[in-house]
């Protein structure tokens, strides 16, 4: 393998790992506070990517209906993200309304609340199937592509992008975890739910401020993902939703960090496997990695053993 | 009265818990609630803050009136930050995973008066020096009985009106244990009205001014606390003479 091969891997395994990074955060944020493994998130994800499709094209008028006003291609970018990650967040907040809360509310066992979870998604799939159609969208050139080459080393714009909105998304969790009341209320409900209302604290506004912020990433994974591959079908989800999930896990589920360090690993063994194995390998050789680390470190990479309580 | 519990019934489930109670607080004082395990004291005081279940039973009925405000209609944490009613719950129930200072930051978490939060923190700390030396370090650090501190100083921090307290003495060493009923009683007497739950009667009854034995969800007994740690049927049962 060149050097410049190399490189051109990483770019892409850095890529591939922020499509993963950004899912498993919501994964991660959800089940830190509500320990329940949300498994509609891959398909909220889809969601976003509809919606940045819809509300992108919208304004681009393809609809033959023109705004009044000529939007400049960065506005059009600025509100497709501001809008999907508004309505996406939406659907997330409904979702926890209705199939969660009421369920959290009898006091059922966790495991009831992630059979529902499953539900969820294979709703929002033949909901999206049904409404839409099995007719694959192409989802509109939101950001014109350019193609850098340095010695060598080919790569385009959006790959940039996905990369560095991915990096400021973890400082801006971090930040909003580490440093808000807020955030100190989720960490609080991680450690102790029961003791949370004690302080005065709504659980129920906290709880769908993490799913506002989980969809919202999604949302924006959603777009970029549409953006670097331009294809949209209703399944979209499933798959990149499951490996998310996995990867929130191998680096500790509950953790901003853990996500984030999963999603990148997750991309570099993926990316790194399929360059030196026939593709087929990939998700085989992959996965047994994840295994081998899990077996390693169970709780994952940042994460804690949970103190059980009696 | 302060607080006033009426035929008060509630269970987990298809049991039932409490059947009936009924009690009362008068503003400033200092009330027990003793019982031997499973009589139903920590679940009267799940009742009163309004946890929800599986943790904390069911309401079923009676009443249950806070300055004239009907208990039931409010959630937990409108009882909390509404009402000023907290609870120092059994087994601490600290955040591990968060500072000291954080710990006493969330408990300010509806409070929008910063002064009135620096006035409580000062008053606090002026009570638990211990808490102001480690405030930065993870509340799983210290101590039990540092812990329990921090406990009573979250409750302390939420609320004002009245603080419930479960089983505060539990697991702490008796010189411990007095310094915390000794601080209790200063906290007391700065205007907070005072709900104890204890398995240890002998300490409750000695600071409270009335107590109640309450048995298998039942009131048995009632009175001053004095006369009723004089009580032959208590000294037989819950202090061991």
């Amino acid at each position: 393998m060149t050097l410049s091969i190399f490189i051109q891997n990483v770019m892409n395994a850095l890529q591939w790992g922020s499509f993963y990074a950004l899912i498993a955060l919501g994964y991660s944020m959800v089940y830190g506070v509500l320990l329940l493994i949300n498994f509609a998130h891959g398909d909220i994800f889809m969601v976003g990517a509809y919606i940045g499709f819809f509300i992108s094209t919208f304004l681009l008028g393809a609809y033959g209906f023109q705004l009044p006003w000529k939007l400049s291609g960065g506005l059009v970018i600025f509100l497709t993200f501001l809008l999907t990650m508004a309505l996406t967040a939406g659907v997330g907040v409904a979702i926890e309304r209705v199939a969660y809360r009421p369920l959290r509310r009898k006091g059922v066992s966790r495991l009831y609340l992630v059979i529902t979870a499953l539900m969820v998604g294979l709703l929002l799939e033949n909901g999206n199937l049904a409404l839409l159609g099995a007719s694959r969208r192409n989802f509109p050139e939101l950001i014109p592509k350019v193609l850098y080459s340095v010695g060598g080393v080919n790569f385009s714009n959006t790959k940039i992008i996905v990369i560095i909105v991915t990096l400021l998304v973890f400082v801006f969790l971090q930040t909003v975890v580490l440093k808000t009341k807020w955030g100190m209320a989720m960490r609080a409900i991680s450690y102790d739910r029961m003791a949370v209302p004690l302080m005065g604290v709504p659980v129920d506004t906290i709880i769908v401020m993490t799913f506002v912020l989980g969809s919202s990433m999604a949302a924006v994974a959603g777009i970029l993902f549409a953006v670097s591959y331009p294809v949209l079908e209703p399944y979209m989800g499933a798959l990149v939703g499951w490996k998310a999930f996995i990867a929130a896990v191998v680096g500790g589920i509950g953790e901003i960090r853990g996500a984030i360090a999963g999603g990148f690993i997750l991309g570099f063994t993926e990316i790194f496997v399929a360059t030196v194995f026939p593709s087929t390998f990939r998700d085989l050789i992959a996965f047994g990695v994840l295994l081998l680390i899990l077996t390693l470190r169970p709780n994952g990479i940042f994460g804690i053993a949970r103190r059980t309580k009696v | 009265m302060l607080l006033c519990v009426e035929d008060l019934r509630v269970g987990y489930g298809p049991i039932e818990a409490l059947h009936g109670i009924t009690f009362g607080v008068r503003e400033g004082e200092i009330v027990t609630l003793i019982g031997a395990n499973g009589a139903g004291k920590s679940t009267t005081l799940m009742s009163i803050m309004r946890l929800p279940p599986p943790e904390a039973p069911v309401y079923h009925s009676g009443k249950m009136i806070f300055e004239g405000r009907d208990l039931t209609q409010f959630s937990p944490h409108h009882v909390v930050s509404r009402l000023g009613i907290s609870l120092v719950p059994e087994g601490r129930r600290i955040f591990g995973n968060l500072t000291v200072w954080e710990n006493l930051k969330i408990a300010a978490y509806a409070h929008e008066d910063r002064q009135e939060i620096q006035k409580k923190t000062k008053r606090i700390f002026g009570l638990f020096p211990r808490l102001e030396e480690r405030r930065h370090q993870a509340a799983d650090t210290l101590s039990g009985g540092e812990q329990q501190m921090l406990s009573v100083a979250r409750a302390m921090m939420t609320g004002g009106r009245m603080m419930l307290l479960d089983e505060p003495s539990m697991g702490l060493a008796p010189f411990l244990m007095y310094e915390l009923f000794h601080v209790l009683k200063e906290i007391n007497q700065q205007g907070t009205t005072i709900l104890l739950v204890e398995q240890n009667a002998r300490i409750a009854l000695k600071y409270a001014h009335r107590g109640y034995v309450l048995e298998t969800g039942n009131i048995l007994l009632e009175g001053d606390a004095r006369e009723l740690a004089k009580d032959e049927k208590v000294k037989k049962a819950y202090l061991g003479e």
